[in-house]
C-alpha cells in the first residue's frame, strides 16, 4: 500500500515528477551511452590489428613501434635491412612474415609499400579480413589499393591516377611515376582506411633516380626501364610476424630482440596496445568523470524538487502522522519516493541509450569505423544503475531527513 | 448510551509548548466515559487544538496524566503512542483530511496499516470500507475514485469512514462539519451518529457552533475545564 502511495503521490506532481525523471533519464543515458563508446573504441582499439604474433622493426620504443607501424602516426627512427628481414623470415618458428615501408604520403594519407601477402595476413576486429570494395588488388608495379577513407575524401575512382609525394608533408613528388589506383577497400575502421597501399617494388621503382633522399638533378628513367629494373629492396620500416605456435611467440620475441647484427624490437601488439591505451586511458577518464558529474546534478536537481514540495506537503504528512504513521515512516516515504523516480528514470535512460544506439550504430560505423555493439545490457552497467538508484536514495535522506523534522513539529496539525 | 469505565481521563495536565513560554494550557480534571458522546465548545485560542494534540500524544505533558483506555500516555515511548494513537483513535479534521491522490479504498484503510490490532478487528477490510461508505451514504463506486475528485461534504464522510473502521475506542473530531453547508452539515451529523452509535464509539467533537449541542450526551466548555497561560512581556 505504501508504494502504491508513493506511486500516486509522485503521479499526482506528474509534470515536475515527469521533468525530474526525464533529466535523470537523459543523465543515466548519456552515462550510458559514454560507457558503451568508450568499451567500444576500447574494442575497436584492441582490433586493429589482429592475427599478428608480433611486429618488428628498428629498435626504439615499443609504443613508438605499434603507433608508426598499425596506426601510421610518427617515424621509424631507423630501418630494418633486408637481409635482417630474410633472417627473421628463414626462422623455422616463423609462418608468414609480410614487410612494410614507410616513409611517403599522398596528400595528407601515408603511403605503405608492402607485398600482396599482406591482404591476406593483416586481421582486425577479431580476425576480420580485408575486403576489396571495388576493382582488385595491386597487378601492376604501379597499381595501388587505397583505403576507404583516401577514395571517400579524395573522391578517387578505380583508374584514377595518383601521384606519391616524396616524404611527408613534402612539395617534391615522384610525378614522372604515376600510380593507378586499382582497388579500393571496404571500410575497416583501423588506419588502413587512410592508408595508400603500394608494393614494396613499386617503393623502389619510384625512388630510382634518388639518392640520399634527394632526387638526382636531371635524371628521369622511364617507367619501362624501371619495369625491367632488378627491385631488390635494402631495408623496410617494419615487419608482420606469424610464428607456427603459440608458445614460440616469446622465445622469436626473445632472439629478435637480442639479435648481434642489427638492434631490433619486437613487440606482441596485444600488449603493446594495452600500453597505448593507458596513455588514451586518460581521456577516457575524464570522459566518465563529465558525464559521472552530469548524473549526480540531475540527482542534486531531485533533490532541489522534493525540498521545492516538502512546505506543499506538509498537510499530507500530517495526514500521515494522524494515521500514527512514525516519523521515519514519512522519511522512508519520501527515500521510496525518490528511489521510484530514479529507477523510472534508470529504466528511461536505458531506452532512450538502446534507441540512440539503433539511430546512431550504422552512422557512428560509416563517419568513425567505430562499431558500437547493441547487447543486453552487462553486469557493469546493471551496478551503475543500480548505484544510481542507491546515490538518489541517499541524496535523497537530505530533504527526507528535513521531512521528519517538520512532521515531528508539526504532529498531526499544520498550520501554515 | 454509555458505561462508566473511562476511555479518556486527563488529571492535573499542564503544558507549555517548547519555546513558547507564552503559551502554556493546563486541565485540571476532564474525562469522556465508554460509548459518550461529548460536544467540547470552545473559540480560537481556546487551547483545543493543544488538548487534541496531549489527547493523541503527538506531545506529551509537562507534568499530570493522559490516560487513554487505561494506559497512561507518557508511559509509552514515541514510536509506541504513534501505534497506540493509530490503534485506539479515529480523526476526523475540520478539512484536507485525505490524502488527494489516493483512492477512496485507501484513504480509508491507511490507519489499519499502522494498526495491526486494529486491522485484526476487520475480517474483510474492503468489505467494510465499502459498508462503510454506503452506510455513509456514499455512492457504491466512489471506493476507486480519487479522494481529490470528490465534494467536501463526500470527502468528509470518507473521513468518517476512516476514523470508524476498525472500532477503534475513541473518536476525535476536529470541527468536521465547519466547511459544509448547513444542510450537508446535517445529514453528515445524522449519518455520522448513526454510524458511531452502531459501532459503539465513543466522541470528542470539538466546535465552536453551539447549536449542534443537542445532539450529544453532554456538552463542556473549553474555559471550564481548561485553563490558557498566557505570560505578557
Amino acid at each position: 500500500m505504501i508504494l502504491r502511495l508513493a506511486f500516486g503521490s509522485l503521479m499526482a506532481r506528474a509534470l515536475t515528477v515527469g521533468m525530474t525523471i526525464l533529466a535523470i533519464a537523459l543523465s543515466v543515458a548519456l552515462f550510458l551511452g559514454v560507457e558503451k563508446v568508450r568499451t567500444g573504441a576500447k574494442a575497436s582499439f584492441a582490433d586493429t590489428i589482429s592475427g599478428t604474433d608480433l611486429i618488428v622493426g628498428a629498435r626504439s620504443g615499443s609504443v613508438q613501434l605499434l603507433l608508426y607501424s598499425v596506426f601510421r602516426i610518427g617515424n621509424a627512427t631507423n630501418n630494418l635491412t633486408w637481409e635482417s628481414y630474410q633472417d627473421i623470415a628463414a626462422r623455422p618458428e616463423v609462418d608468414w612474415i609480410v614487410p612494410i615501408s614507410l616513409g611517403d604520403s599522398h596528400h595528407q594519407f601515408r603511403v605503405m609499400g608492402t607485398t600482396t601477402a599482406f591482404f591476406d595476413r593483416y586481421k582486425y576486429r577479431s580476425g576480420q579480413s580485408l575486403e576489396v570494395r571495388d576493382g582488385a588488388i595491386m597487378s601492376d608495379l604501379f597499381d595501388t589499393v587505397i583505403g576507404a577513407d583516401v577514395a571517400a575524401t579524395l573522391g578517387y575512382e578505380i583508374n584514377d591516377p595518383i601521384v606519391v609525394a616524396h616524404g611527408l608533408a613534402s612539395f617534391t613528388e615522384h610525378d614522372d611515376q604515376p600510380f593507378r589506383v586499382s582497388g579500393i577497400l571496404e571500410k575497416t575502421g583501423t588506419p588502413v582506411d587512410r592508408t595508400v597501399i603500394v608494393s614494396l617494388k613499386a617503393i623502389e621503382a619510384i625512388h630510382v633516380d634518388w639518392k640520399s633522399g634527394a632526387k638526382t638533378s636531371g635524371k628521369s628513367t622511364a617507367a619501362h626501364v624501371i619495369r625491367e629494373m632488378e627491385l631488390q629492396p635494402q631495408a623496410v620500416t617494419a615487419a608482420f610476424v606469424g610464428v607456427k605456435g603459440r608458445l614460440q611467440v616469446f622465445g622469436l620475441q626473445r632472439s629478435i630482440n637480442e639479435y648481434k647484427q642489427e638492434p631490433l624490437l619486437a613487440v606482441l601488439p596485444g600488449v603493446a596496445l594495452q600500453e597505448l591505451w593507458q596513455i588514451v586511458g586518460i581521456a577516457e577518464t575524464a570522459l566518465i568523470a563529465v558525464s559521472g558529474m552530469v548524473v549526480i546534478t540531475a540527482l542534486i536537481g531531485m533533490m532541489a524538487t522534493i525540498f521545492s514540495s516538502l512546505n506543499e506537503r506538509r498537510r499530507e504528512m500530517a495526514i500521515f502522522r494522524a494515521m500514527g504513521a512514525r516519523p521515519r515512516v514519512i522519511l522512508g516515504l519520501l527515500v521510496l519516493e525518490a528511489s521510484l523516480m530514479t529507477a523510472i528514470g534508470a529504466i528511461l535512460g536505458l531506452m532512450f541509450l538502446y534507441i540512440g544506439l539503433f539511430i546512431v550504430q550504422p552512422l557512428v560505423d560509416s563517419a568513425f569505423g567505430l562499431w558500437l555493439p547493441i547487447d543486453p545490457p552487462t553486469l557493469r552497467e546493471v551496478w551503475v544503475l543500480l548505484s544510481v538508484i542507491a546515490a538518489s536514495a541517499i541524496v535523497s535522506l537530505v530533504p527526507a531527513l528535513r521531512a521528519y523534522r517538520l512532521s515531528l513539529a508539526d504532529g498531526m496539525m499544520v498550520k501554515i | 448510551m454509555s458505561d462508566e469505565t473511562p476511555i479518556l481521563e486527563l488529571e492535573d495536565v499542564r503544558y507549555r509548548w517548547p519555546g513558547r513560554t507564552s503559551f502554556g494550557l493546563s486541565v485540571p480534571a476532564f474525562g469522556l466515559k465508554s460509548g459518550e458522546t461529548v460536544l467540547l465548545l470552545g473559540e480560537s485560542g481556546s487551547g483545543k487544538s493543544t488538548l487534541l494534540s496531549l489527547i493523541c500524544g503527538t506531545v506529551t505533558a509537562n507534568s499530570g496524566r493522559v490516560t487513554v483506555s487505561g494506559t497512561d500516555i507518557a508511559s509509552l515511548s514515541a514510536g509506541q503512542r504513534d501505534r497506540f494513537r493509530a490503534e485506539q483513535i479515529g480523526l476526523i479534521f475540520q478539512q484536507f483530511n485525505l490524502l488527494p491522490y489516493a483512492n477512496v479504498l485507501d484513504n480509508i484503510l491507511l490507519p489499519l496499516r499502522f494498526a495491526p490490532e486494529r486491522r485484526s478487528r476487520v475480517n474483510a477490510p474492503q468489505d467494510e470500507a465499502i459498508k462503510l461508505c454506503q452506510d455513509l451514504g456514499l455512492p457504491r463506486d466512489v471506493i476507486n475514485a480519487r479522494a481529490g475528485t470528490l465534494s467536501v461534504g463526500q470527502q468528509q464522510r470518507v473521513a468518517a469512514a476512516r476514523a470508524l473502521i476498525g472500532q477503534p475506542s475513541l473518536i476525535i473530531a476536529d470541527e468536521p462539519t465547519s466547511s459544509l453547508d448547513a444542510a450537508t452539515q446535517i445529514t453528515f451529523l445524522d449519518l455520522f451518529f448513526v454510524q458511531s452509535r452502531v459501532h459503539g464509539t465513543t466522541l470528542l467533537m470539538v466546535s465552536h457552533d453551539a447549536r449542534l449541542a443537542e445532539q450529544f450526551d453532554r456538552v463542556v466548555q473549553m474555559s471550564d475545564i481548561a485553563k490558557v497561560e498566557r505570560e505578557t512581556s
